[in-house]
């Protein structure tokens, strides 16, 4: 079928297309997302990822009859940092309940999650997309643990099944139907990311699943207050396939409302490859969930101590550390916001910054030879691993015009790759500037000697000619000369 | 006072949601245990509870934490000893991908 605004080739489309209805796409989200904990939520059971299937697991995170499940304190902590910092409401006192379904990833024949009294609720989030700043409502964030993973088996034709993410502690964060078009979706979720992110409570990873999102959509005629039925789609897991299935969701439901047909409220599972959705089954089917209180554990009671504790122990989060940028090391907006797009890397620039009481200068690092090496090298910011004091040096070399800022680019290479100790590695290799008069001298004599073109031009006043013979002498010199001095000699020499 | 009845839809829908197969025997019996559950409840019902907060567990303790420290090694074996069927260190169960 034709879709609308992309050909108006086809009639029906074009008149959908021009027609009197307008339609306004209304959007929530539930993102999970996996938090950076050692354990798992309810046992001492490890969440590294990437184990052998089934190392990780015991009697509790299999549902084994009689194992008893016991808190993990810190996912109490992280659910609170995220909640604080998205200004939400703590519930002071919350509860865990059993979200009963049959599904062999749920070992226990039902998930413990928090329906009646969530940990945080009534939150904000504010985005800013090109239509400007927008505030998006957070209704509750709640704790709750995943589930196994599945693996369809040809061979056998059946499902294998490995319990090593049973029991990972996840929070959901509900938003309210607040957004209305795949850029604020991409803004909220960024918001979000980088809020997690810089609070250590997960890293956050959509291609990876430790942060999922599932979007609620539905469409109305412009102008109304009411709400259309909204469909629930899952399985997105990059940025570019949540905003072609909001693209696709919504064209589908429009189709169907100019049809006369009713929207019906199901979970529907994204083919990215195709570009389509289909109506999921199984899981899904049952709708009711029989939700009740967990017997097996007991109630959390937030103290104000236990909430200012986390309170005075929340970062410094993205936002206010590009402002902080600005101000103090006068970093352009872009700047400042392209370095703190990852924790890792502002700590990495400040923390520079700081030892070669440089920050321009660090900032150039950062952004010019750092990021275009984790681009070469294919490395995540986050696993950037080089001492700070590394690059501060090379940087306050450079200065000194102890080494050439072509000699400081290769020897970064090893700092980025090895770490190594700049001073060491450049008296090492020898890749200090000459300070040897005569042999410099030498060097110029003898390129001038060999350029007698490009010396007549520059006589003749061609002052771009220079740069030339400035490259010849460095590539004779292997870079370990100053280039600016190396200019100095040349027109000196040259006016003789 | 409203009392809830089972009749023999929400016998259906309960059996689908716990995925059981009742005999006509068994039905009849679970029902009769349901009715009773219900009763029962229903009888609290009459009293007065205005003002009391709702109970979340019967247990007035709060805050059992575990710190967050790997006590778990790889027990795999032991735990696969359970799984009726298994293949390379993994449940293997029916199909359920679609």
């Amino acid at each position: 079928m034709k879709k609308c605004g992309e050909n108006g080739g086809l009639l029906l489309s074009a008149r959908r297309c021009n027609g009197m209805k307008q339609y306004e796409t209304v959007i929530g989200l539930e993102v999970h997302v996996e938090l950076a904990t050692k354990t798992k939520i309810f046992c001492g059971c490890s969440t590294k990822f990437g184990a052998r299937p089934n190392t990780q697991t015991c009697p509790i995170c299999t549902g084994m009859p009689g194992a008893l499940p016991i808190l993990n304190k810190r996912v109490v902590e992280l659910a609170l940092a995220v909640g604080l910092a998205a200004n939400c409401q703590i519930n002071r006192y919350c509860k865990f309940d059993r979200k009963n379904y049959f599904y062999p990833d749920n070992p226990q024949n039902y998930q413990i999650s928090q329906l009646y009294l969530p940990i945080c609720h009534d939150g904000w989030l504010e985005i800013e997309t090109e239509a400007g700043k927008k505030k998006i409502g957070i209704h509750e964030i709640h704790m709750e643990e995943d589930a196994g993973k599945l693996v369809h088996d040809e061979w056998e034709d059946c499902s294998l099944v490995d319990y090593n993410r049973s029991g990972v502690p996840l929070i959901e964060i509900v938003s309210e139907p607040d957004m209305r078009n795949a850029e604020e979706v991409i803004a909220y979720l960024e918001k979000l990311r980088h809020i997690i992110q810089y609070l250590g409570a997960s890293d956050c990873k959509l291609q990876e699943g430790s942060m999922r999102a599932d979007v609620n959509l539905s469409v109305r005629e412009m102008g109304s207050s009411s709400f259309g039925t909204r469909t629930e789609m899952k399985n997105l897991n990059s940025f570019k396939a949540i905003a072609r299935a909001i693209a696709g969701e919504r064209e589908r439901q429009i189709e169907l409302l100019e049809e006369g047909r009713a929207v019906i409220q199901e979970t529907r599972r994204w083919d990215d490859n195709k570009e389509t959705s289909r109506a999921m089954r199984s899981k899904e089917d049952a709708k009711d969930y029989r939700y009740f209180p967990d017997p097996d554990l007991l109630p959390v009671s937030i103290s104000e101590k236990w909430l200012e504790e986390i309170r005075a122990a929340q970062p410094e989060l993205r936002e206010a550390r590009a402002l902080r940028y600005q101000r103090a090391y006068g970093l352009s907006a872009y700047d400042a916001d392209v370095i703190t797009e990852s924790r890792h890397m502002a700590e990495l620039f400040e923390e520079t910054a700081a030892l070669c009481k440089s920050p321009k200068k660090a900032a150039n690092w950062i952004m010019g030879e750092t990021f275009r090496l984790i681009k070469e090298r294919n490395v995540e910011p986050e696993k950037v691993f080089f001492t700070p004091g590394h690059l501060a040096s090379l940087i306050l070399e450079v200065e000194k015009g102890s080494i050439s800022n072509q000699t400081a680019k290769e020897v970064f290479e090893k700092v980025f790759d090895e770490d190594v100790e700049p001073l060491a590695y450049i008296q090492a290799h020898g890749l200090q500037t000459v300070e040897d008069a005569d042999l410099l001298g030498e060097v110029l004599d003898k390129v001038i000697a060999a350029n007698e073109k490009a010396v007549e031009e520059f006589r003749s006043g061609k002052e771009k000619v220079l740069g030339f013979l400035v490259g010849q002498v460095m590539k004779e010199m292997r870079g370990k000369a100053n280039a600016g001095k190396v200019g100095e000699l040349l027109r000196e020499k040259l006016r003789q | 006072m409203y009392v809830v009845k089972i009749d023999d839809k929400t016998m259906e829908s309960v059996e689908i949601l716990a995925q059981l197969r009742l005999s006509d025997n068994e039905r009849e019996k679970a029902r009769e245990d349901m009715q009773k559950m219900l009763d029962y409840v229903e009888k609290l019902n009459e009293l007065d509870t205005k003002g009391v907060e709702p109970m979340s567990h019967i247990f007035p303790v709060n805050n059992v934490f575990r710190e967050d420290i790997v006590t778990n090694g790889d027990s795999r074996e032991a735990m696969l000893a359970n799984a009726p069927r298994q293949k390379e260190y993994q449940y293997l169960v029916p199909k359920t991908v679609e």
